[in-house]
């Protein structure tokens, strides 16, 4: 379904069949984001039901650092607003503009990767892995799946910075930045309900 | 310049909408922060103040951020959106409620 609408964009220059296409391509990843929702909601509830099972371990208390946390957040937080100005530039022509907010939104999200790398870098050293106890296989596998969807949408970022830079800002590249608008949003969506129910709670129960 | 006009999926933002999405975001990750790091609060307030703060902050990334709406172009989002909704309250409500009840009954030494 995806490369039909790929085609007609490529091969027709009617602007209205374009203008249908584009929007069936964001419904459909628009889809395709309430399908990772669930997907993240089971990891929840894995999570939600392994909290306890430190197995003699660290619980969240000992471990967690809010003031780092909140850092990441406000990087995250930021770069939802630099991408949103970005959008705006592109929906005015600007593409210099637009791809110098993409620039900076690629900056943050590499900031936020490196402190949660650095972050699960001082867990693993102190002997907390995953393979410590069952609470800490689960928060490795929740907040590491936000981090790989993060890393995913920083290369997915960098490709279609390269595609505006040498096309310019075509419908299939306004389409792209589209889709890549939802997903950065969604992910930081994610990041709240991570550190809401991870981090905060983990500190106060 | 041709834009591609992208109602169906999701409109378009202005300046507005990011500067109140991000105080106001800002605010609802402040306070929910600063009570658990003050240590003031008690265990019940400062649950139910994040619980509440972070739902209320993802319905203003949807609004400001994500731009979700009620016009007939964004009716279809919306529609998919609140059956995702619904998946989710089940699958993460349904599983807790089995797997703690498993416990309770398997190691009732770790509810004493």
């Amino acid at each position: 379904m995806s490369t039909d609408v790929m085609h007609s964009h490529a091969g027709g220059h009617d602007h209205a069949h374009d203008h249908d296409a584009g929007g069936n391509t964001v419904f459909g990843f628009w889809l395709y984001l309430m399908t990772d929702c669930v997907l993240f909601a089971s990891v929840f509830a894995t999570y939600a039901v392994l909290v306890n099972h430190t197995a003699g371990g660290p619980s969240g208390k000992d471990i967690f650092e809010l003031p780092y946390v909140l850092g990441e957040t406000f990087l995250l937080l930021i770069s939802s607003c630099t991408y949103g100005f970005s959008m705006i530039a592109a929906h005015r022509g600007a593409k210099s503009q637009a791809l110098g907010w993409l620039a900076a939104t690629f900056l943050l999200g590499a900031g936020f990767i490196g402190m949660e790398i650095n972050e699960f870098h001082h867990l693993i050293a102190e002997g907390f892995g995953p393979d410590r106890s069952a609470f800490l296989s689960s928060f490795f596998t929740l907040v590491g799946m936000h981090g790989l969807h993060v890393t995913a949408g920083l290369v997915w970022m960098l490709v279609l910075m390269a595609q505006i830079k040498t096309r310019g800002l075509t419908p299939q590249n306004n389409t792209r930045l589209m889709c890549l608008s939802l997903f950065w949003h969604f992910l930081d969506i994610v990041w709240i309900c991570v550190f809401t129910i991870v981090y905060l709670m983990g500190v106060v129960a | 310049m041709s834009h591609a006009h992208t109602e169906a999926g999701a409109g378009h933002g202005n300046y507005k909408s990011y500067a109140i999405g991000f105080v106001l975001s800002v605010i609802l990750t402040v306070i929910p922060f600063g009570m658990v790091m003050s240590g003031d609060f008690s265990r019940q307030v400062a649950l139910i103040t994040m619980l509440v703060m972070g739902v209320v902050q993802v319905v203003v990334h949807l609004v400001c951020f994500l731009h979700m709406n009620t016009s007939s172009e964004g009716r279809w989002n919306l529609l998919a959106f609140l059956f995702t909704v619904l998946i989710i309250i089940m699958l993460v409500g349904l599983a807790i409620w089995i797997m703690v009840n498993a416990d309770m009954l398997m190691m009732p030494w770790m509810f004493q």
